[in-house]
Parts: structure tokens; sequence; C-alpha cells
């Protein structure tokens, strides 16, 4: 799997809020075994740079930052808060967030359309979060980005994938652009079934962190992703009408 | 090793007159240790983290977000303050969300301990203000508040009587202080010898209702922001808190505002009428576990890192901290959290 250009073994992404602490936060991270994790500047922080302890300790796990523009309404706001990001993570990688809906947290996808061109122009590598609009989708790659990461569900709701027609849609729509699941899954098993579309890899943060247990959670995830991803690399059967037996009902030897 | 005797009382200084240093301070002014609490503002007040607490003693519904040892350490806080402050009120606590985020009580139940399901008309029986508000919710009948703000006060008081010495508007590194130990309890400002420390911004602000009133602590559940309105008598209300991981201790934002005030108005409209009597922000000294800690070096000991629990833990972490300096053998809980 290659995220513009880097090479990744992992295909579990982790956002770092909401944990009891930073030290569980770190234990499910090693737990995960993923090798991205995303943050948000805005909430955690803002404009202050108020927020390095906590940023400081993010870039201390020693695996790749993907900053995040959580919390913003506006086009404005996703570049000031991208600039920001790039120049505190040294990176050129940003997740970009440019919320519309209050109450759902869905994008604003023509702010976010505008948004990806400025910051691919500016020399980003934007990783937008979108829906799986696939009119959408196209014009995100058209404003430069090389990966796309469609929503399963609002932001938090753990209730998995939605709109399991438009993943499957989008998957066989642009089966060379890298897709993450971004947003909405709940259990492990959302997560192998984002897998078995063919996603790429899928990124969370809540039902991870606001599990009794995180650091199993992160496990189960983890697993759970390697089930998915391997279940779809093994081709699996298609779903039948009728019983189909596994051992043949015809001249089978009836002792009872 | 060290022993206290009626000749020679062994001399200790706190640094910090937050409430970490006073229960300190009284921990050992109770041992018959002569204490000198200092501190670097002119007197109690918002220069102290303390000073903007909430004030709940709710050891079982901290639960829901915390490990199990701030549950047993808060109970024992509990009794410690219904030993010695009047100002407690255990009435316990009230726990509800809103109609769409019923799920969240579900799961708050899950996590907790020591509480009864209320239907409508227990609410209403138990809080007649809220009566119509909520069609269920969890009470937590073993849990108290108080007001840090008089807390604190009344244990400046009791160690005053106890013939303790405070020293207000007094800066001192642990280093420099006299005495045969020194507690460091500066909490935030001690981080320069606690590296690990870090600040965990919070903000709350104190309103005031005139046609409605509260006997305890009420929590609201929200999947973004969780607050709390805890009464303070006279129609006053603490409303808090935020919990940001940021080191600004600038104003409250607009946008943290917007999410208390609009909770409070969740909570009972009525509420919407009331006068807002201050904003506050500060900083809640944070171990990367988000534990307390006591730990020594030399005759120095530090006690930090109580996050959002100063009120909760402080009394239990005071008697380990009081309890460890004097008998450097004793094996503490704590020890093996920290170790853990």
């Amino acid at each position: 799997m290659d995220f513009y250009g880097i090479e990744l073994s992992s295909r579990l992404l982790l956002g770092t809020a909401r944990y009891p602490s930073p030290k569980i936060l770190e234990a499910a991270v090693r737990a995960s075994r993923a090798e991205i994790v995303t943050v948000s500047l805005r909430r955690e922080g803002g404009e202050q740079r108020a927020g390095q302890a906590f940023w400081s300790f993010i870039s201390e796990l020693g695996i790749r930052v993907l900053p995040n523009t959580a919390g913003c309404h506006s086009v404005k706001e996703a570049v000031t808060t991208a600039h920001m990001a790039r120049e505190l993570f040294g990176t050129t990688w940003i997740k970009l967030e440019v919320i519309g809906e209050a109450d759902t947290l869905q994008p604003d996808v023509f702010g976010l359309v505008e948004a990806a061109r400025i910051l691919t122009e500016d020399g980003f590598d934007v990783f937008p979060y979108t829906t799986e609009d696939l009119v959408v989708a196209e014009r995100l790659l058209e404003a430069g980005c090389r990966i796309l990461m469609p929503w399963g569900a609002p932001i938090g709701s753990a209730r998995g994938l939605n709109n399991i027609f438009g993943l499957r849609a989008m998957r066989a729509h642009f089966p060379d652009v890298p897709l993450v699941i971004d947003a909405g899954l709940g259990l492990p098993s959302h997560a192998a079934a984002a897998m078995e579309l063919g996603y790429d890899a899928v990124l969370l943060n809540t039902a991870i962190a606001e599990a009794g247990d995180p650091v199993r959670m992160a496990e189960a995830f983890a697993l759970a992703v390697d089930a998915g991803r391997l279940a779809h690399a093994a081709s699996p059967m298609e779903p039948r009408d009728m019983a189909a037996p596994s051992t043949p009902v015809v001249g089978k030897a009836i002792l009872a | 090793m060290f022993r206290s005797t009626s000749s020679t009382p062994l001399r200790a200084t706190v640094i910090g007159a937050g409430v970490a240093g006073l229960t300190t301070a009284l921990a050992l002014a109770e041992r018959g240790v002569a204490v000198e609490v200092v501190d670097r503002n002119v007197g109690l007040g918002p220069g102290s983290c303390s000073w903007h607490a909430g004030g709940m003693l709710a050891p079982w519904c901290e639960m829901a977000t915390s490990e199990p040892i701030v549950g047993r350490l808060g109970a024992t806080s509990l009794a410690w303050w219904r030993e010695r402050f009047p100002g407690v009120v255990a009435k316990g606590t009230l726990v509800v969300a809103p109609a769409r985020d019923l799920a969240e009580l579900d799961r708050f139940a899950r996590r907790t301990q020591h509480y009864e399901w209320l239907d409508e008309a227990d609410l209403a029986s138990l809080e007649p203000d809220l009566a119509g508000r909520f069609r269920k919710g969890l009470f937590f009948p073993d849990e108290g508040h108080l007001d840090p703000r008089r807390a604190l006060a009344a244990l400046v008081e009791r160690l005053t009587a106890l013939g303790a010495a405070i020293r207000f508007d007094t800066e001192l590194e642990p280093e420099a202080a006299r005495g045969d130990l020194v507690f460091d309890c500066r909490g935030l400002s001690g981080r320069t010898d606690m590296p690990a420390l870090r600040g965990v911004r919070g903000e709350m602000a104190l309103i005031r209702a005139h046609s409605f009133s509260l006997t305890r602590p009420v929590r609201l559940l929200h999947p973004r922001l969780p607050v709390y309105l805890v009464p303070r008598g006279d129609g006053v209300f603490m409303l808090g808190a935020t919990m940001l991981e940021s080191e600004s201790k600038g104003p409250v934002s607009v946008r943290s505002m917007l999410d208390l005030l609009g909770a409070a108005f969740a909570v009972h409209p009525a509420l919407g009428e009331a006068e807002i009597i201050e904003f506050g922000a500060d900083l809640r000294p944070a171990l990367p576990d988000n534990l307390p800690s006591v730990e020594r070096a030399g005759r120095i000991i530090r006690v930090n890192g109580l996050f959002r629990h100063g009120f909760l833990l402080a009394p239990a972490i005071a008697q380990i901290a009081a309890g460890a300096a004097l008998d450097p053998h004793l094996d503490t809980e704590l020890a093996h959290a920290n170790s853990a």
C-alpha cells in the first residue's frame, strides 16, 4: 500500500483524541500496529499553538503523523490549520476536513474540493475526508488528491458502513486510487467489512478511544483489518439464493 | 527513619497552597510535624487551579473515564472531607442524558458502580425543578460535593489552628526550602523538576439562577461534551468543564462557552435566564497516565498530577505522601499504581 510515495504495511490508521490518558493512547497505538496516527491541531491548542506538550508526545510515538483539520468549517480555516501543521510536524501530509453540518459533521464537499486544490498547489499531500459521492471524488482527484477517504458513517457514530452500495461503487469506480474508510466505525466487524469490500485501509478513533479497554479494542481492530484484507485477497464466494450442501445428498448412505 | 518527638518536632515545608499542598500540610500537621506552607500567590485565589475546580466528590461517577484506583482513593477522600469539612453536601450525584443520547446513559452505567436507575417520577422527587425534563437518570447516592473556595479557606483555618504557618507572596524552589522534609505541591509550576507534567486546559463558568435550584450536582452526558452543574448555594452554579490538550491559559473561548452554556440550557431552559457571574480557564497538572504521583528524591517529596481530580483525590494522596515520608518503608497502593 502506497500513500503519496510512502510504502506502508499497516492498514489501520488511528486518531489520537478522547483517550483516557496519553499513556493508554500510546499502548493502544502499539497494540493496533498502526504506522500512521492523525492528530487534531485546531481544537487541541488552537491558534496560539498551545498544544505543544501533547503534540510532542504524539511526535515521540515515533510513527508517521497525519495532522488533520478537524473542527474547521471553512476553506480559510482549513488552509491556515494545514500550514500550521506543516510547520509543527514537518510533514506535507494533511488530512483535510471541512465540516459542513454541525449535527452530522458531514463534509462541506464544495469547500473540501476548493481547499484540496489550494493545498495541493501549495505542495501538500491531501487526504480528503469526503462522502461516497463519485462526482465529488472525481473533483477531488482533479484538484490533485491521490487518495480518497470516504466516510463509513458520521464521525463518532459507531454505525459502521451506512451505504454499502455507494462504497462498493466507489471502489469499482476508482480501482487504482487508495481508498480509506474514515469515520463512523464502531466494531472490528465494521472494519473487516470495509476491507472485504476492497478498501485499502480504515481510519478510526472513537471506537477504540472510548472502548472500556482501548488497548484490547485496538488489537481487535488490528486483527479485523488483517482478516478483512485476507478475505478480500482470497476472493470470497458470492451469496446464493439456494442452499448448496457441501457434501452430496444423492447416494448418501442412510444409516438410521 | 524520621521520628517526630515532642522535644524536637520534625519540620516540613510545603510549597503550593492549592488543594494538594493544603491537604498535605494538614496530613503532616495532624501527625505532629511543624509545617510551613509557602505559596507564590498573594492569597487564596485564581492563581491556583484549585480555585476553578468543580468540587464534585464523585469517585463512582469518575470511574466512567478513569482507572479503578481513582474510585478507591476517591472514596477514601470523600470520607476524609466529610470528617473535617462541614461544607460537604452528601446528597449524591444525578446523571442524565438528552433523549437522543440515552445510549450514553447505558454506557455510563456499564462503567460505574454504586448507582440506582431513576424514572421520571424519581427524578422529579429528587430534583423538583428537573420534573419532566428527562425520562430516566442514574443516581449515585453515596457521592457528595463541596465549594472548593470555601474548602480551601477551611483548610487554611484548620492549619492555622494547628499552629502551621502559611506564607503567601513567597516564591520558593524546593532545594532552597528549609526543614527536614520539603513537599513540592506546585502543580504545573513544578514541571521543571517533573518534565512529564503537562497542562490540560479546563474552562468553567459560574452562573446565578433566580428561579431554578438543584440539591446535588447534575451531569449531562453528551457524546461530544459532557458537562456538569454543581450547586454552590444562593442560586449559584458552577458549570464545567472543557478538557483540552492545550496549555493556553488565555481567556475562555467563544466555542467553549457556547458548548457549556448550551448544555446548561439543555438541562433546563430556565437556566437561560441565569446571570453569568464568572468565566474561568486554567490548566490541570497531568502526568502521561493522568494519575497522581508521589515521588521522593532525598528530602523532597513531589505530590503532583492530580489532573481533574484535585478535590476528589488530594486527601488520600496527602495521607500517602505524609505516611510515606514519615515511614519510608510504608508500601502504598499508589506506588503500585505508578509502577504498573
